[in-house]
């Protein structure tokens, strides 16, 4: 017990708590924004943004891993580059039809699709 | 207490506590989980001639209030922690009930999604997108009870809080970074398979 390091993280409710407000006006700002009309490419950037955000926030505050010990960022840190691979391999593989056609399905605002693939190939494709 | 060492002081050549780095391998593991979910997710919905409309098929306003839900848990949870390290037993106990019964909330709307689903005939055997909702969310369910089990655990236990508080606070913050991490999978679940 001679370095005790359970209070090595300042305990700071208020600082909860705006973290919470937060995370509520964000959820809120989440179904607001799908339920606008955008592109989905944006719909889906502007999703992924703010939950990312929303779990660093959760990270950061309540996990405490703001000002956590180097041992658990390498930790992290690998396991983010592995995630990052699988995804990458996997938006490698059907980047060439990623967006414009199968995903607009899944709008109910979206129009009876005319055109099964889009003809112009949506970038990130490197095949 | 010399059986699990460096419960409560630094291991020196990690700099942290035994718990402390277990969590974390443990949640790393638990990204590639559901990180593999995801991309599965991803290669299903971009490899399909046709993707169900995901927000008419499934109920949004419950999902909202879920997230709600786990957000608030995920709140009480860290002020159980706060009250265990300023050794307010009261507090505690009220907090880390309040976190047992948001989990336990989520999981009654939980069930009363999927019974609506199943009442309607939609059934993972339906369609792709229905067979990664139920896999994901059901997991993601899965862990919400096995957080609730060591919560459940921490709420009953006295004897360490009196003889060897610090270990107990310790493992109180261990549970707690479990329980956000389930709350992270599901601020990413909540948009992905609610409303893309």
């Amino acid at each position: 017990m001679s370095e005790p390091v359970a209070t090595a993280h300042a305990v700071n409710v208020r600082g909860y708590l705006s973290v919470f407000a937060t995370l509520l006006v964000l959820t809120l700002v989440t179904v607001g924004v799908a339920s606008l009309d955008l592109t989905e490419g944006m719909t889906v950037l502007v999703a992924v943004s703010i939950a990312t955000f929303k779990a660093g926030l959760v990270a950061l505050f309540f996990m405490h891993l703001k000002g956590e010990k180097p041992m658990v960022f390498w930790s992290l840190g690998l396991t983010g580059v592995l995630l990052v691979t699988l995804f990458a391999f996997v938006l490698w593989t059907e980047g060439d039809h990623l967006l414009g056609t199968k995903v607009g399905d899944a709008f109910g605002t979206a129009p009876a699709q005319t055109e099964p693939v889009s003809p112009k190939p949506q970038g990130g494709g490197g095949h | 207490m010399d059986a699990l060492p460096y419960t409560t002081t630094a291991r020196p050549d990690t700099g942290l506590t035994s718990p402390k780095l277990g969590i974390w391998l443990f949640l790393a593991s638990e990204v590639m989980l559901f990180g593999s979910l995801f991309s599965a997710y991803v290669l299903l919905r971009t490899g399909a001639p046709f993707w169900p409309d995901q927000s008419e098929t499934l109920n949004v306003p419950l999902a909202a209030l879920n997230t709600v839900i786990l957000i608030s848990s995920s709140v009480t949870m860290v002020l159980a922690w706060a009250a265990a390290a300023a050794g307010n037993l009261s507090r505690y106990r009220l907090f880390m009930g309040l976190t047992l019964l948001g989990g336990a909330l989520f999981l009654v709307v939980k069930a009363i999604e999927y019974s609506d689903k199943f009442s309607h005939g939609l059934y993972p055997s339906t369609n792709n997108f229905l067979a990664i909702y139920f896999t994901m969310t059901g997991l993601h369910a899965i862990h919400v009870i096995a957080g609730m089990v060591v919560n459940a655990y921490l709420l009953g236990v006295t004897r360490m809080w009196r003889e060897d508080h610090l270990r107990f606070t310790n493992r109180v913050e261990i549970a707690g970074i479990y329980w956000h991490f389930v709350d992270v999978v599901w601020i990413f679940l909540f948009p992905v398979l609610y409303l893309l």
